[in-house]
């Protein structure tokens, strides 16, 4: 007997915002559960287990808060996982919870992640002084500019390319209610014209700090047939990692990146991604990311990335939309970018995305990464049941 | 409701662990994890390529700074890269994670491991930061009064007395006289109070150490081991964080746990159990129903090793080694996580009839 099939039948999401002063924890988290559920039209007692994750927990100063987290979650009684694989964390933990259900040991599954920046300094929380290693620079734009920089040298792209996507990602963030950044008189002059901050990285090519929280319903067959609206089916998934800092690694294209998106494609049946894809949310926290996963994905080959970029195929009506949210680079509550990158995947492909869905989304992949470009996390949901 | 079988047998088959120490100033995180990953992996022949999935346990608290698990994961040699995850829990847990990852046939054997070094830091003082941020945590309750106020409970409840935890603490640091790797063995001073009634016998030894496991599902598991210590049920539960709100003299989540891992349905001979201060075994036991016939914690338990994030882990390692070596035909293993209880994993163990 294979794998149960698993279906995403809720998704809940937080108006995410620099400081959520009028919410404790346990509030944000709990707002974006009961909008899971209200989505699901399930209750609390509907659910077996609940998963949880965020990025380290020096981000609000609370040690595995997921204890603290238990009553506001509803999940007295019941199994609590908690996931932390860094930026990644938030589709890590989906995909945790998904293999509660794929291996049949639960039925039901909440699944939630969430970063409360507003309760420290992220900058600070990430910037400890360990002995003899690298510190990150101060933050992590510190860390990648050097990549990103790579990435130009190694392909040519022009240094224009950068303030496309932070332009794109800004706009499409306006037709999203729960995004973080809603510039409306956002110009890409105005891009262009922001303070360098880590060159060649602009401020405006830079994610925000967050408050927010992204829960999801998870179900079986059984569940998803009883689901009121169309359930997103998970038809791949897949996690890599490869260590931080070693001679010989691919700093502008991982190769735990490249073996994440084929496991997933192969799971899924997908031969070729620029055609069988119809849209994808991406993991772009600095905006020349988008370019560089475009070619990790195997979206464009490589050194040709950036062309899609400026061609406008990745606009939100361009042949590949990347990021219809307004992506990690409008909406950054670090643990939980993750997860609302798998979750807008779910959205579209059931046609709820609003303002911001692409039509006839049928199949979209949700992009993680996490550490220095080190840890992957991706899925792959489609409109329709996996063929197996 | 008994959990039904799961759909594919897996077992573990191999463990290893460090000697647990007071102090391990002279070696990195990952420098005390890397011989214990060696030692796991030869148990079985494996190398770091032909496992399927890896799943790790730790927190950044005892290590003092964010991230702290991308480290140990370079130790591990995660190149070509790996399928890999982590939980900012005790290994138990991520155990459980890696046991759901093959259940879905996605792998076929995975690597557990955990670590946490509490000596650079005050564990007593880094625990209180696990507690509500809003309302707790800024008075600092620390981790022994937590627990003196459960041994108190139970005392006035009439579970037990001192004379009878300090029977606990003794039992246990005898039983560690045969268990090369623990800290506290033997005969130990029941000494002064920590937090009254709790003495320092009745509390964990304070150290540093790591663990790792090895699973692998159906033949794969008799390929590797010759008697695979097969997990036939594991499941885990949470309770309500506020002390306030819970009977500390019982353990509902613990009960609920042993019920979906089945343990009920036959005796088991060994119980390792987690129980970092001797009053929780009391808890424990009550909850678990071990009467006298079941041999509990003779590795020494947590009382005699308690490196924080790997001490659950190592029950099951413990627990799976007595089968392995033919010692118990059916066991029990238990983790905890929390203040007082608040979060247990049961695990249940068998050999394969002799």
């Amino acid at each position: 007997m294979g794998k149960e099939p698993v279906a995403v039948v809720g998704i809940g999401q937080t108006k995410h915002v620099a400081a959520r002063r009028d919410v404790s924890i346990a509030g944000l988290v709990r707002e974006a559960a009961q909008r899971a559920l209200e989505d699901a039209e399930l209750t609390w007692a509907d659910i077996d287990a609940v998963v949880i994750g965020k990025a380290p927990d020096f981000f609000e100063g609370v040690m595995m808060p997921e204890l603290y987290l238990a009553d506001a979650l509803g999940a007295v009684g019941k199994p609590m996982l908690r996931v932390h694989t860094a930026g990644s964390v938030g589709g890590s933990t989906a995909l945790v919870a998904t293999n509660l259900i794929a291996g049949r040991v639960h039925g039901t599954v909440l699944t939630l992640a969430y970063e409360k920046q507003s309760e420290s300094n992220a900058m600070w929380g990430l910037s400890l002084p360990i002995p003899f290693q690298q510190p990150l620079l101060a933050g992590a734009g510190g860390f990648f500019a050097p990549h990103v920089r790579a990435y130009m040298r190694r392909t040519g792209a022009p240094d224009t390319v950068g303030s496309l996507v932070a332009y794109k990602d800004r706009r499409n963030a306006l037709k999203n209610p729960y995004a973080h950044l809603h510039e409306h008189d956002i110009t890409l002059e105005k891009v262009q014209a922001s303070p360098m901050l880590w060159d060649p990285i602009r401020y405006s090519e830079t994610c925000p700090s967050s408050d927010g929280a992204c829960a999801m319903v998870l179900t079986d067959r059984a569940g998803a047939a009883r689901s009121p609206r169309p359930p997103a089916w998970l038809h791949g998934g897949a996690m890599r990692s490869e260590p931080t800092l070693f001679a010989g690694k691919d700093f502008v294209s991982p190769q735990a990146g490249k073996d994440c998106a084929a496991d997933v494609y192969r799971q899924a049946g997908i031969a070729d991604p620029r055609r069988d894809i119809d849209a994808v949310e991406m993991y772009v926290p600095f905006s020349w990311y988008e370019p560089m996963w475009l070619e990790n994905l195997g979206f464009a080959e490589e050194g040709e990335g950036w062309k899609l970029t400026e061609s406008g195929v990745t606009e939100l009506d361009g042949d590949l939309p990347v990021n219809m949210s307004g992506g990690v680079l409008s909406t950054n509550p670090i643990g939980a970018s993750g997860m609302i990158r798998f979750a807008e995947a779910a959205l579209q492909v059931r046609g709820q995305a609003g303002e911001h869905q692409v039509d006839g989304a049928r199949r979209v992949l949700g992009h993680a990464y996490g550490g220095g470009s080190q840890f992957f996390s991706m899925w792959l949901v489609g409109a329709a049941p996996p063929a197996s | 409701m008994p959990a039904p079988r799961p759909l594919r047998d897996i077992a573990v088959v191999a463990f290893a662990q460090t000697d647990h120490r007071r102090t391990s100033d002279e070696l990195s995180e990952v420098e005390m994890l890397m011989p214990v990953l060696h030692r796991v992996l030869a148990q079985t022949g494996l190398k770091t390529s032909d496992i399927g999935f890896t799943c790790s346990g730790s927190t950044d608290y005892l290590a003092g700074r964010a991230f702290s698990f991308t480290m140990a994961l370079d130790g591990v040699g995660a190149w070509p890269p790996i399928s890999e995850s982590h939980v900012e829990m005790d290994g138990a847990w991520a155990l459980y994670e890696a046991w759901t990852k093959l259940l879905t046939g996605d792998a076929d054997t995975a690597l557990v491991y955990a670590y946490g070094k509490s000596s650079p830091g005050s564990v007593r003082d880094v625990l209180t930061r696990q507690l509500d941020p809003y309302y707790v945590a800024p008075l600092w309750p620390d981790s022994v009064a937590l627990a003196a106020l459960q041994a108190q409970a139970l005392i006035d409840a009439g579970d037990t007395d001192e004379p009878a935890l300090a029977a606990v603490a003794t039992r246990s640091r005898t039983s560690a006289t045969g268990n090369s790797h623990a800290q506290l063995r033997g005969s130990v001073p029941q000494g002064d109070y920590a937090v009254r009634p709790l003495r320092t016998g009745d509390c964990p030894p304070i150290g540093d150490g790591a663990a790792a496991v090895i699973l692998a599902a159906g033949e794969r598991a008799r390929e590797l081991c010759e008697r695979p210590a097969w997990i036939r049920g594991i499941d885990h539960r949470i309770e309500a964080h506020g002390l306030g709100v819970r009977d500390l003299t019982d353990s509902p989540s613990t009960r609920l746990a042993a019920e979906r891992a089945g343990l009920f349905e036959r005796p088991v001979d060994t119980a390792e159990l987690h129980a970092p201060f001797s009053s929780q075994e009391v808890v424990l036991r009550k909850a678990l129903r071990l009467d006298g016939s079941v041999d509990v914690n003779p590795s020494g338990g947590a009382l005699a090793a308690n490196p924080i994030m790997a001490a659950g882990l190592i029950r099951i390692g413990e627990a799976a080694d007595r089968i392995r070596r033919g010692d118990s035909d059916r066991a029990l293993a238990h983790a905890t996580s929390g203040p007082c209880l608040q979060q247990n994993l049961v695990a249940v163990l068998e050999g394969e009839p002799r």
